[in-house]
């Protein structure tokens, strides 16, 4: 036990994982560093919009933390290990009455309790709220909390700093990171006892996402370049119901549809007429037609493969990639009540008033169920080095049901923050020599950049990341074919060979961006082959990974977690067992009723 | 911009390009200049698209080769706060301005971009608002626990104080109203974000026990009096926050508690 100086945890990321585990282990006592690209009130938590999940049982219908727990396993078509699942959907009640008491605004019913809603992929009201804009308002209590701690002198922001890389001794035991100061350019090494990652997803990867310009999945990739399995990368979710827009694509939740939502086109190809003059019985309602007992609530991987085929098939609004998403039979003062912030989304970016005029949506690349490999107490493979929430691959399998991702990030930080004061304080060092590994480190980090600011090639970043996302998007998203997999990884090691052709185009390197994106564009490429190569391997369909011309799911032979290790020639794919010995894989059908 | 129908209101007979006059900023420390750039007219660009487009090839309107400009930038959907800036002689989120709508609304297709004025200016379009978070701290803007563990739900609370206390948490800390404030110069004054996110847990069951350490804070020499009444914070807020309902109620839950001798004046 390390006795002669103080305990230190560094949390990089400060979205609603990294915040709640850097509260727990600052109430716990012990000190935290915690490192974030922007200050942490501004981070992508805040775009969460439905809800968070929780089988509270306020509305007699009989729901319980097991009903849950099953259709989070069965909504991520089994590949998720099922004990931590269990462990998150029986701590969800508990997690949401804390936010409760937090002061967290949720909506509330009669009695003024908190209300739940529905959402995808159960038929069961679990999901809390506040307005449309839950997850802005989960992290704002949380930031709050931490500020508290911030005060007392138990947490020390380094806010505008990038975590470049982990700091390991000649054992391979994670003993700090280093960052980098996004003004100064300064590189610092923050030695710690543990590290937790909670860095978030990696949308910037396909281009357009409705992700945050903050998530490109950087630090992550930093961290299997030095040797952390990655585990499922290639399951990446679509979400149905996104605006398209030029410079990303902006969610719409799925709480439109839990409040009663319908998805629709003109039964007519290319009927041009006022959707408000096109009669009930010329519209179809394919999600209801298809699924009688979801409906518009299947789970997104269904939802959205449903309104990619019918606009492929010809039917999209206007003959473009488009469908109804119509809120319209819905009074506006209800609309207003439940989900007033993303209709002001749409009516600000699109203009029209999605209370009288349906709204026209199209699938957008949104989370990552793959992500950094964690046990069940949220350690990676990396002794010291921990990982929660979106950028760990644990929880949702191959498909993630809506408002489990902010539930997934509490409870990962949560477990994160107990696994991680637990491994410092029992450690045992012995003579593990950590003389100069810090120095060491920043001259490495220090060369790279030193390396990109002179290369004064032909090639342009922003260019090559473009390219990145198209054909990321095209390619690697809803349907997947193994020679396009293929011909895309092939595309991404030219786009790797032409970065060495960058110049970076700024002179002036007081808070340049320029160097920042260059290094995480190389991180984005070397995270894009291990979504491909993963996608390419995997021969069969599975929730969010679809291949035509394997269109089952084979239990046999793909019931398994992928992981991929970093090599100098590329990822090195192996397969492990899923742990699937508390509800034995079926097969999912939206049908029907879900049978238990 | 909508019209009777619900349905938005188009630019019709769009300029070929739009220019973009930028007011930059080498580092903190230096003088402040402004380049034009020009960029072709494409349907659906905000301001933060035609940025994306200018850093890609951050060359002049004249076909000087300059630097490219530096913004902050992040959710892109009006939710974080972070790029916050001057549009046009207002300020506002650059991800929700909108080309089209600002040519309409000036019938010019040159835009001009400046950083707020109010806050240490970093570089170029990006500024330092630390000084925002650090007035939370003075102000508690937290609910204070017993701890995290399990302890059941929080209070039981009407609908509607739950959605008065919703339009007071939107606050996304954006500065916008700061900027806006004739009042706020060198960071002398809390301001009316501070004093909006005091009410925000001084109406909750629980917060409200922490009420006169809130109120407490607010009473310096750059406490709640410096309000002028302008209402230009309210005018300029993204969120709508009832700001000028929050510093009248503030300055009520001052002077009652004053009365009843239980802070000092």
């Amino acid at each position: 036990m390390a006795v002669s100086k103080k305990m230190k945890i560094v949390v990089v990321g400060g979205g609603l994982a990294g915040l709640s585990a850097t509260m727990k282990i600052a109430e716990a006592g012990y000190d935290v560093d915690l490192i974030s690209v922007v200050p942490v009130k501004r981070s992508h938590s805040v775009c969460a919009q439905g809800g968070i999940n929780g089988a509270v049982n306020t509305k007699g219908e009989g729901d319980s933390p097991w009903k849950h727990f099953d259709d989070t396993v069965y909504g991520g078509d089994f590949l998720a290990d099922q004990p931590p699942v269990k462990r998150m959907c029986e701590m969800a009640p508990q997690i949401i009455y804390l936010f409760d008491r937090m002061g967290v605004p949720f909506s509330r019913t009669k009695e003024g309790l908190i209300d739940f809603r529905r959402f995808g992929g159960t038929l069961h009201h679990r999901t809390a709220y506040a307005g449309a804009s839950t997850g802005q308002q989960l992290l704002y209590a949380l930031d709050e909390q931490v500020r508290k701690y911030e005060v007392a002198g138990k947490v020390t922001k380094y806010e505008g700093w990038e975590m470049l890389s982990l700091v390991l001794d000649s054992h391979q035991v994670c003993r700090g990171v280093v960052a980098m100061n996004l003004q100064t350019l300064e590189l610092k090494a923050f030695p710690a006892d543990a590290v937790i990652m909670a860095t978030g997803g990696p949308g910037l990867i396909f281009g357009k996402s409705t992700n945050s310009q903050t998530c490109t999945g950087s630090a992550a990739s930093a961290c299997y370049q030095q040797g952390a399995k990655y585990a499922n990368g290639e399951f990446i979710q679509v979400h149905p119901t996104a605006i398209p827009g030029e410079d990303k694509l902006r969610l719409m939740s799925e709480s439109a549809r839990g409040e009663g939502g319908r998805i629709w086109v003109p039964r007519k190809k290319g009927d041009r007429r006022d959707p408000r003059d096109i009669p009930e019985s010329e519209r179809w309602y394919f999600l209801e037609e298809k699924y009688p007992a979801y409906g518009n609530l299947v789970p997104r991987d269904i939802a959205t493969r449903e309104i990619f085929q019918v606009c492929l098939d010809g039917y999209g609004v206007n003959g473009e990639n488009q469908v109804y998403l119509d809120l319209t039979h819905i009074p506006a003062e209800t609309l207003n009540r439940k989900l007033g912030a993303i209709l002001e989304i749409y009516e600000m970016f699109v203009g029209d008033d999605p209370r009288y005029v349906p709204m026209r949506i199209f699938p957008g690349v949104h989370y990552s169920m793959g992500g950094l490999w964690v046990d069940y107490e949220q350690r990676t493979n990396i002794p010291g080095l921990l990982a929660a929430g979106e950028c760990d691959f644990s929880i949702h399998g191959a498909n993630r049901l809506g408002a489990n991702s902010l539930l997934s990030c509490v409870y990962g930080g949560f477990v994160a923050a107990a696994s991680a004061v637990e491994y410092a304080k029992n450690v045992e060092r012995k003579e593990t020599e950590t003389n100069g590994i810090y120095d060491a480190e920043i001259r490495r980090q220090q060369e790279i950049n030193e390396r990109i600011i002179k290369s004064e090639g032909p090639e342009n970043q922003y260019k090559i990341h473009e390219e990145l996302g198209k054909w990321m998007t095209e390619n690697v998203t809803v349907i997947r074919y193994n020679d396009r997999l293929k011909a895309t990884d092939e595309k991404i090691l030219e786009l790797m060979d032409r970065f060495k052709r960058i110049s970076i185009n700024d002179s002036n390197l007081w808070a340049t961006q320029a160097l920042p994106h260059a290094r995480q564009l190389w991180n984005m490429l070397e995270l894009a082959r291990v979504i491909t190569l993963g996608a390419l391997n995997r021969n069969e369909s599975r929730g969010a990974h679809y291949k035509p011309e394997f269109p089952e799911r084979n239990d046999e032979e793909w019931l398994k977690t992928t992981i991929a290790e970093w090599s100098a020639e590329g990822p090195v794919f192996s397969y492990i067992p899923v742990d699937v010995s508390l509800i034995p894989p079926r097969k999912r059908d939206y049908s029907k009723p879900k049978d238990k | 911009m909508k019209t009777k129908n619900g349905r938005k209101k188009v630019l019709e007979n769009p300029p070929q390009t739009i220019q973009i006059k930028i007011q930059r900023r080498e580092k903190p420390d230096a003088a402040s200049y402004w380049e034009t750039f020009e960029i072709s007219y494409r349907r659906n660009l905000n301001v933060i698209s035609a940025l994306m487009e200018i850093r890609k090839n951050p060359v002049t309107k004249e076909g000087k080769k300059t630097t490219p400009p530096v913004w902050d930038m992040s959710c892109l959907e009006q939710v974080c706060g972070i790029c916050t800036m001057v549009i046009n002689g207002r300020v506002r989120q650059a991800c929700s301005a909108l080309i089209d709508d600002l040519i309409l609304d000036t019938g010019s297709n040159v835009i001009t971009l400046q950083p707020m004025s109010k806050f240490p200016n970093v570089r170029d379009l990006k500024v330092d608002r630390s000084r925002m978070f650090e007035h939370l701290k003075r102000v508690k803007a937290w609910i204070e626990l017993d701890g995290t563990h399990d302890l059941g739900p929080g209070p039981r609370i009407s609908n509607e104080e739950a959605l008065e206390r919703y339009a007071y948490s939107r606050c996304m800390t954006c500065g916008c109203c700061l900027e806006a404030c004739p009042q706020y110069h060198d960071d002398n004054y809390i301001g009316p974000q501070a004093i909006a996110q005091a009410r925000l847990f001084n109406m909750h069951p629980t917060g409200k026990m922490n009420m006169k350490e809130r109120l407490e804070g607010l009473m310096g020499d750059d406490g709640i009096t410096n309000c002028g009444n302008a209402q230009n914070c309210v005018k300029v807020c993204p969120k709508n926050i009832p700001l000028t309902k929050a510093i009248y109620e503030t300055n009520r839950d001052i002077t009652l508690n004053v009365l009843l001798g239980w802070l000092k004046k």
